[in-house]
Parts: C-alpha cells; sequence; structure tokens
C-alpha cells in the first residue's frame, strides 16, 4: 500500500493495533512502554519494538518527549502508522528518528495485529 | 510546504545542529497537517518543563541544546514540578530536585521568561488579535484562540520549542482562517452549570470534534468554567479550538447520559485524603473568590492551591497568602496539580479536586484515585 510519509526511515516489525488514540504522557509509561491508561484497549500491552498502529495522539503536548523518553530507554515502537497525524506524535516522533506514515482509510483498516510488515518511509510504501 | 532558500540551508545544518533540528520538526509538523510554507510567530508557550514528565531524557538533551541555542521570539514555559520555596516540606529526593533545577537552568539560558505557568494567557499582556503565536499547553492553545483572539495549533512540546528557536511555524490548521469554522456543534443540555459540568463538556467534546468545535447553550461561563473547559477539551482529543453559539453541520447533545457517562471514567473514588485546587492553575479573580467563598471555613483536609509565581506579589499585598493559610490551605508557585510529584501513592489513595484535566492525569500517571467534584461542593463538604 502507498502511505505518505512524515517522518523518513525504513523498518520491518510486527504490528500492534490500537482501536482508541493514544495520550502518550498518561497512557504510556515512559520507561517501559507499557500502556498504562486501563480504559485504553492496549491497557497492559508493551509498544516497544513494535509497530504501532493507532488513529491519532491526543491530550498533552508533552506526549512528544515521552516518545522522545521511549527511544531514549529503548522502549520505543520501531515504527508509527497513523490515521492522521497529530503535532504531538509527529514532532515526537521527528525528533526521535522513529518512521511515520499515514495511511488511507482502507488500508490502515487491512493492518492487523501481529501481521508482520515492511514499513518503507523513504517510498512511502507499506509490504 | 515550500521553503525559502534560507530555510532550506538551515535544513541542511548550514546553521548548525540545532536549528537544523529545529526544522526537522517544522517540516515534519508541516507535512503532517498539510501545510504550504512556514510563517512568523510572534510568542511561543513551551510544555515539558516538569522533570516528572520529561525524565533523564529531556532534562539531558535541554541541558545539550541549551549550549548554543537561543531563542529568537518572546518564550514562556508551563509549570515545573515544584514550588523552591516549599520544595523541603515534600518528600522528594535529592536527584528530582538538582534535575528539576538543571532543566530550568537550561531553559533559562536560552532566553526564556521564567514564568512556570499554565495560564500566559492571564498573566501576560496580550499581542495584539489575530497575531500567531505558537502555545504548547494544551488549555492555553485552546483559551488562546478561542477567548484571547490570537492564532495557534494545539502544539507539541517540541514544535513551540522549534518555533522559539526559529520563530516560526507551519501555516496550516487553525493558523489558517478557513479552518477555523468548526463542523459540530455540542449543545450544553444538562445542570448543574458550574465549572466541573463544563470541564466534563470540554472532554467530551475534545473526544467527538476535531480541530474546531462549536458548543451552543452555555449560561455562566465565567472565567473558571472557561479555563475549566478548555483544560478538558485539550486532555481528551486534538481540538484546539471552541466558538460560542450553534455553527454549520452536525449537532449532538452533550446531556445527562453524557456527562454521567464521561464522569464515570473520570471519578474514580467516593471521597479522598488530600483537596488540589488548580490544574489550570488559578489566576488572582479565582484566588479572592476563594477567599470570599471560604469567610471563616477551614479545609478539613490538606488542600493545595496552584498558582503562577507572577501573581504572588499581588495574593501577598491584598492578604489573601494569609487568609487561605489560615483555612488550612497552601499556596504552591510554579507548579500545578498535573503530574505533579507531590502527590505519591505511597502517601495517598485518592485526591479530590475540581479539575478534569488533572483528573486525568492523577489517575493515569501518580496512579491515585479521584474524587471529582465542583469547588462549590468541595467547601460544602471538605471544610468546617
Amino acid at each position: 500500500m502507498n502511505v505518505k510519509v512524515i517522518v523518513r526511515g525504513k523498518v520491518k516489525g510486527t504490528v500492534l493495533c490500537a482501536q482508541k488514540p493514544v495520550n502518550f504522557l498518561g497512557g504510556i509509561d515512559k520507561k517501559t512502554g507499557r500502556v498504562r491508561d486501563e480504559k485504553h484497549d492496549l491497557f497492559g500491552k508493551f509498544i516497544g519494538d513494535k509497530i504501532l498502529v493507532f488513529p491519532n495522539g491526543v491530550g498533552s503536548s508533552v506526549g512528544a518527549y515521552t516518545i522522545y523518553s521511549l527511544k531514549y530507554n529503548k522502549s520505543a515502537p520501531l515504527a508509527m502508522v497513523c490515521l492522521h497525524a497529530d503535532i504531538t506524535t509527529a514532532s515526537g516522533c521527528a525528533i526521535s528518528n522513529i518512521p511515520l506514515v499515514v495511511a488511507e482509510k482502507k488500508d490502515y483498516e487491512s493492518l492487523k495485529d501481529g501481521q508482520e510488515i515492511l514499513i518503507d518511509a523513504i517510498e512511502g510504501k507499506i509490504l | 510546504m515550500e521553503l525559502t532558500k534560507e530555510e532550506e540551508a538551515a535544513l541542511d545544518g548550514k546553521h548548525g545542529e540545532t536549528l537544523a533540528l529545529a526544522y526537522r520538526i517544522l517540516v515534519a509538523i508541516g507535512k503532517a497537517t498539510g501545510a504550504d510554507k512556514l510563517i512568523p510567530v510572534e510568542w511561543a508557550h513551551l510544555s515539558g518543563v516538569n522533570y516528572n514528565t520529561i525524565g533523564d531524557a529531556g532534562q539531558e538533551f535541554l541541558s545539550h541544546l541549551s549550549k548554543d541555542a537561543k531563542f529568537k521570539i518572546k518564550t514562556t514555559v508551563n509549570p515545573m514540578g515544584f514550588d523552591s520555596d516549599t520544595v523541603s516540606k515534600f518528600n522528594l529526593d535529592e536527584e528530582f530536585i538538582t534535575k528539576q533545577q538543571s532543566i530550568r537552568q537550561s531553559y533559562e539560558k536560552m532566553g526564556v521568561i521564567p514564568s512556570f505557568s499554565c495560564i500566559p494567557y492571564e498573566i501576560f499582556e496580550l499581542p495584539k488579535k489575530g497575531t500567531q503565536v505558537s502555545f504548547a499547553e494544551s488549555n492555553a492553545a485552546i483559551y488562546a484562540n478561542s477567548i484571547s483572539s490570537l492564532k495557534t495549533n494545539k502544539e507539541s512540546a517540541f514544535s513551540a520549542l522549534a518555533s522559539a528557536l526559529t520563530g516560526k511555524s507551519p501555516h496550516s490548521d487553525l493558523r489558517d482562517e478557513e479552518n477555523r469554522n468548526p463542523k459540530l456543534t455540542i449543545r450544553m443540555k444538562t445542570e448543574p452549570v458550574d465549572e466541573l459540568t463544563y470541564g466534563l463538556l470540554g472532554y467530551f467534546a475534545g473526544k467527538e470534534a476535531e480541530s474546531s468545535v462549536a458548543i451552543s447553550g452555555t449560561k455562566g461561563l465565567d472565567k473558571r468554567s472557561c479555563k475549566s473547559l478548555c483544560a478538558g477539551m485539550g486532555t481528551s482529543g486534538s481540538c484546539g479550538m471552541f466558538t460560542l453559539g450553534e455553527g454549520e453541520g452536525e449537532k449532538i447533545d452533550f446531556d445527562y447520559t453524557e456527562m454521567t457517562k464521561v464522569k464515570d471514567e473520570l471519578n474514580t473514588s467516593e471521597s479522598g485524603d488530600i483537596i488540589t485546587l488548580g490544574s489550570p492553575q488559578l489566576g488572582l479573580e479565582e484566588i479572592s473568590d476563594l477567599v470570599a467563598k471560604l469567610k471563616g471555613r477551614s479545609f478539613k483536609k490538606r488542600c493545595m492551591i496552584f498558582c503562577p509565581r507572577a501573581i504572588q506579589g499581588q495574593i501577598r499585598t491584598l492578604g489573601y497568602d494569609k487568609e487561605l493559610g489560615g483555612a488550612g490551605g497552601e499556596i504552591l508557585y510554579d507548579c500545578c496539580t498535573c503530574l505533579t510529584p507531590l502527590v505519591d501513592k505511597h502517601d495517598v489513595d485518592a485526591v479530590i479536586t475540581n479539575s478534569v484535566k488533572g483528573a486525568y492525569y492523577l489517575r493515569t500517571s501518580n496512579g491515585v484515585g479521584v474524587n471529582l467534584k465542583s469547588l462549590h461542593k468541595i467547601i460544602e463538604e471538605e471544610t468546617k
């Protein structure tokens, strides 16, 4: 599928899908990458070393630092795929060199948990 | 997004590592939001100041950055983790204090106005209507767009930092007049009309709306309720502005059922061990009103009241510090409820607050229970 590149990079990994938007600051533990918001559908899961697929980021502007901290603590996702890229996610990924792409709705919905994919955020493709 | 030759050169690192990083952030946001160009902004308000939120990664990043970076425009900052004057009363470890001071010094070295406040719209003189600014703190961005007639996107800590370093921001979303018209109206159809209900309405609206939302049926929207609405909205969504009155397009009701749903998500305890007031921080008007409401009554539990340092002089001159102190309230400057290291789950099971934003972060980040109720109820039930 073709995707819009927000932050460049190329990586292969396993998909972890979130149904709900992600509030990085409140919702994710910056040291371990564990989802700590018990009202979130990924509660208890770890987002590190996964390809995180989620609609968009919400909430605090400091969430960008959470993304940077996750990278620093080696608990960051390998890449992120969004339906709408928000400013917090885009800037957090840009500073942390985490590839970020935006997919069209039907492509986005075709991504499934556990699927192995290759994100080419240089050419703008997911294989 | 089109860049000028000068901007291209900066992006390529011809003016140093710091500017290259700042432009890399601006370009990523520009792509994400479909911007056509970069435009000048006059004021940046930064989040990412509290060591509790940015951790070692953030502290080290800022320390490195401050070696040669200087802010190009007026730059103000969000609250930090504690009030230096009273920090010894709290059980904070040395490492936290040292690292928080390092963050403070890094920002000061880069030329920040050390405001440590999440309500810049209340403590600084505002530029003329329509001025482009870059506000990261979400309640401040929403307030600036909706009440102060300024223009900003709901910036992130890094996008506002990039604006502070370059004086620029991508021209997109709410910076463009065309996108400021809401496509959704939320009709306020519930009682009581107090700051808590408005905070819950904000939280609901943030989940439903895109970048802008119309809110109709508002009554008694005073400053306290307005700040609560902005903070609730900023917590749950990506919406960066509201207008008052019915707009075009889809309409949904915020009725008793919807309010109860939101409240059930955030109110997790029937009572609490301590009270926190602020998030957003209380301005002078709210402090004065609190003093008037308390007349003769005192808090039955520890009550932390968060304010900006900018109003400390007036609070003292007017004698509010003595009155609130006498009623068992503790005024804390430079910090706030959100992500506070001053509430520790080992000492506290649950917190009583009227802040919807505070409630969300106390539960998710501090890991304590929250008893959410209006200031009116707090005074009725928690003072004697």
